[in-house]
């Protein structure tokens, strides 16, 4: 075996020093009954060659953004990465080192950490950053726990716009933790409706609103930070499912969020069948005790030389145990580097130029499919993804990869009212001629 | 790892006017973000990116990671964190177009590979640990505990009780108490006996029908085997109670023993420790849970199910405890785990544990009279030493420090919380006998450094990229981003 270096002699030489017969007498500390008798009812091993061709037919037996147009977003965005991230990704000083427990010598990693945290604040206009959190679902789900710690509300309101399996991971999360999770209605523009927000507020510790939401329709956070309240504000948190989208919207700090989640995973990572993608989490410096994660901090080491480390461990559960902020120990980090290499290839102006792009084509295909008779679900402002009013939305799919093209998302699984509702995201992948043969085929089906 | 160029910050670099990406020509007219969205539009560029071109965003992170350290340069005796070698073939399949390029709301027709790839994955996992289902949602392993106690909570509740308190060892991991917390639970500590295991007696007392599970690492922190597992088990089901196996250990037991035939009801499995997933600088990681059939009714949805050869998602679960992640788990990983599984099958993994062990075993034979045992009871997968008898003042953390020294990474140290000043030591099974000799080496001299030199290795690390960092200093005030 490969991976095994022991030859027998090694092996030999080693139980002479410890002292063993066999490698069996290793094992004796466990009790003869519960040991397996037999091989593990697994195959036999296989050599290098043979397991790459099975992976070969298995990637075959996929259909990919690559090949075949994609529409698709609804929380995952088909972006270029640029072959420079992975050039970094692969070099395994970084991808088979460890958390940075022993800092002296995985400054590499921690200094990156800081980078990326000092992007991430900036790019949603917060003051503090933690180092990346499992995916948007659980960031969301950490920051209601988080609220639940500062405010004594004991409600969790979310709007009925925020991705519908963001909400669902939250309710798992604060199931058993005598939190209530109550959904705020979104009007016919699509967004948050307002007066049912003022009224829902009173007892709320949170509210979290997608930016933009899962109908790609642009929030106006300012709005939503100013209603009168009769009570203690709840912490305003902006989830983010498309960071890209930050490039092209005024950040959600300055309009008054207090606390922005979300998943990065646009920065530079693989759509992946849905994972590893890359939880964030920004805040307010007054929050900023109660993060959950690892949070990367400056200092200077015996020389007076600036360094980093991981900081504000007292929050975590290898020293607070059952009291810590949060549960996580692993995170996401070559993720959390693949959007750090991202953001530095692509620049302020790089991204903002992928923003507009994005921007652009999703207007181009809106217009495209609107003088073909599709017309638009929601009137609010959109970025990269809208949805449209499609009859048999459940069933389009199906016609439209018979035709080579990977359709858009029907809504009617999440949202039953809106029967006919279909999710559709361009983005700088998508060409104009695809956009132009969709809305034709739209068109004839609406 | 030696002194090298000093890396400024990204940030410090930027030099406007240069680019690290090219974009393809827009090729429909363009919106501004001021006519699409108003008031709402950014005003400026976000300043917080910098200007740079790829070759020095190249040279830049090359430079960093130069200031790592990592498995492919040398033994990461990290004690339960499983630092085995990262196989390259992992790393290639992974990155198949036809796998990374697989949007997960595509229609499950067009994802037919991806499909075969997660069920061949949960089936795999069921048969190396005595599971009857599996699900691969859980990111990591406290994700996987929270999990698996989300899914004790679950199945009591469906009996009319959800019970109150989890019984967790002081040896345990401190994520295990943190995740009983968050599924709802109160967490008691019980003391473990003299031999590091349960003891069996204490807990007959202490068990009754407010127990709604114990969380056990096996082998546990220190090491050993749990040898009355199976009558913890009968213990905790005599009285209605579940049995959690936390599997960050399992690499001592694969091909050898199988928590479902112990009478364990859930587990997780680190796919990051056990599957040989890379670490990542800490995650991506993956802890799917495997589970008894009794349990399987409350798994998350949705779980892959085969039909006449046909793969899908089945969502119809209504006693499901819900999601637990956005989408169906991290694939990338387990892509990674099911080709470490494929190349090894059951041979290749009972090989991995068994030398695992012998070279845990090899260290400690090797290291003790150099260092002070933490604890004497037989050794599976890692070792623990304690800080006894070092002398002038020498601390444990001083001791690792003067590891990095020898070029090596320390161990695990100051856990388990039971051991004063553990050391605690798991090579693995990739380990070369020359390494752990060299290891060994480094060992004696930083022992006789300590009596005779002290304060060279109170003051280390002298060769590292950096000295001794202020840890104090950082928590007191904290710099968590660059300013101008």
């Amino acid at each position: 075996m490969h991976y095994l270096p022991a030859s027998g002699e090694d092996v030999k030489n080693m139980l002479g020093a410890v002292g063993a017969k066999s490698v069996d007498d290793l094992f004796s500390s466990i009790p003869e009954e519960v040991k397996l008798r037999g091989p593990l009812p697994i195959p036999s091993g296989l050599a290098e060659a043979e397991v790459k061709e099975r992976f070969a037919l298995r990637a075959a037996r996929n259909t990919v953004a690559s090949c075949f147009p994609c529409f698709l977003g609804a929380g995952a965005y088909d972006h270029y990465v640029p072959a420079a991230v992975d050039a970094i990704l692969s070099r395994s000083e970084f991808y088979t080192s460890y958390t940075p427990y022993q800092p002296e010598m995985a400054q590499g990693t921690l200094q990156a950490i800081f980078e990326f945290q000092t992007m991430m604040a900036g790019l949603t206009g917060m003051d503090v950053s933690n180092a990346s959190l499992y995916d948007g679902a659980s960031a969301t789900a950490e920051a209601a726990l988080m609220a639940s710690r500062l405010r004594k509300g004991r409600k969790i309101l979310v709007a009925r716009s925020l991705h519908p399996s963001y909400r669902a991971v939250l309710r798992t999360y604060v199931k058993h933790l005598g939190l209530a999770v109550e959904e705020v209605p979104f009007g016919s523009d699509g967004r948050v409706d307002l007066s049912a927000y003022a009224k829902a507020a009173e007892g709320a510790c949170i509210f979290l609103v997608g930016q933009p939401n899962f109908f790609g329709v642009v929030e106006d956070v300012k709005a939503i930070s100013s209603v009168a309240l009769n009570s203690e504000k709840p912490i305003l948190a902006v989830a983010v499912a498309e960071t890209l989208a930050l490039a092209a919207l005024e950040p959600p700090g300055p309009q008054g969020a207090d606390l922005c989640v979300g998943d990065a995973r646009s920065f530079g990572l693989p759509v992946g069948f849905g994972g590893p993608y890359l939880g964030f989490m920004t805040a307010k410096k007054e929050l900023m005790r109660q993060m959950p994660g690892r949070i990367c901090g400056e200092t200077v080491d015996a020389d007076g030389r600036r360094g980093f480390v991981l900081t504000l461990t007292t929050r975590e559960q290898h020293i607070r145990r059952e009291k810590a902020t949060s549960n996580i120990c692993s995170n996401e980090g070559l993720c959390m580097l693949a959007a750090t290499v991202y953001l530095a290839l692509m620049g302020r102006k790089g991204l903002s130029e992928l923003a507009r792009q994005n921007l652009s084509k999703a207007h181009y295909l809106k217009g495209a499919l609107e003088a073909n008779g599709v017309k638009p679900l929601f009137g609010g402002p959109v970025f990269n993804e809208f949805a449209v009013s499609v009859k048999g939305s459940a069933k389009v799919n199906g016609k439209l990869f018979k035709k080579g093209i990977i359709g858009g998302y029907p809504l009617f699984k999440d949202y039953p009212k809106l029967k006919n509702g279909y999710l559709l995201c361009a983005t700088e992948r998508t060409a104009k001629e695809d956009c132009d043969k969709l809305a034709s085929i739209l068109g004839g089906a609406a | 790892m030696s002194r090298q160029i000093e890396e400024k910050l990204l940030f410090e670099l930027d030099h406007p006017g240069r680019n690290g990406a090219s974009l393809p020509k827009c090729d429909v007219p363009e919106v501004s973000f001021a006519d699409a969205f108003g008031p709402l539009a950014r005003k400026e560029e976000p300043v917080a990116l910098p200007e740079l071109s790829e070759v020095d965003v190249i040279r830049h992170f090359t430079r960093l990671s130069a200031c790592n350290y990592s498995v492919d340069l040398g033994l990461y005796p990290l004690g339960s964190c499983t630092m085995k070698y990262n196989p390259k073939i992992n790393e290639a399949v992974c990155r198949y177009e036809g796998l990374s390029g697989v949007h997960p709301l595509q229609d499950e027709a067009t994802a037919q590979g991806a499909l075969e790839l997660m069920h061949a994955l949960q089936e795999s996992l069921c048969a190396i640990s005595g599971m009857d289902a599996c699900t691969l949602q859980p990111a990591a392993g406290a994700h996987g505990e929270f999990t698996g106690m989300q899914l004790i909570r679950a199945y009591h509740e469906a009996k009319g009780n959800p019970r109150k308190i989890v019984l967790i060892p002081d040896s345990a991991h401190g994520t295990n108490p943190a995740s009983a917390h968050f599924a709802g639970y109160a967490v008691e500590e019980f003391k473990s006996g003299a031999d590091g295991c349960v003891d069996v007696e204490a807990l007959k007392a202490r068990m009754n029908e407010e127990v709604a599970a114990i969380m056990l690492t096996v082998p546990n922190t220190l090491g050993i085997f749990e040898k009355n597992i199976k009558a913890v088990c009968e213990i905790l089901h005599a009285k209605g109670g579940q049995v959690y196996i936390d599997g960050a250990n399992l690499n001592a037991l694969m091909g050898v023993t199988r928590p479902g035939d112990w009478g364990a009801d859930v587990m997780h499995i680190n796919l990051h420790k056990t599957f040989s997933t890379p670490h990542g600088g800490g995650g991506p990681g993956a802890g799917p849970v495997a589970c008894k059939a009794h349990l399987e009714p409350f798994l998350p949805v949705p779980i892959v199910v085969k039909k006449e050869e046909r793969y899908s998602f089945d969502y119809e679960r209504p006693m499901s405890i819900g999601k637990v992640q956005g989408f169906y788990g991290n694939f990338l990983v387990l892509a990674r785990a099911l080709a470490y599984i494929e190349t090894m099958g059951a041979e290749g993994l009972k090989s991995a544990s068994e030398l695992a062990v012998l070279n845990a075993n090899y260290l400690r034979a090797k290291l003790t009279g150099k260092l002070e045992l933490g604890f004497d009871g037989p050794t599976l997968h890692e070792v623990v030493f304690c800080d006894k008898g070092m002398p002038n003042g020498v601390t444990t953390m001083d001791f690792a420090k003067r590891l990095i020294d020898y070029g090596f990474h320390p161990p695990t140290v100051y856990f388990p919380l039971i051991v004063h000043g553990a050391i605690m030591i798991e090579p693995t099974e990739t380990e070369p006998k020359e390494e752990m000799d060299r290891f060994v080496e480094a060992v004696e001299k930083i022992v006789a450094e300590a009596r005779e030199t002290p304060d060279l290795v109170k003051k280390a690390p002298h060769e590292a990229y950096r000295k001794r960092l202020d840890e104090v200093a950082a928590a007191r005030n904290p710099r968590l981003v660059w300013k101008r």
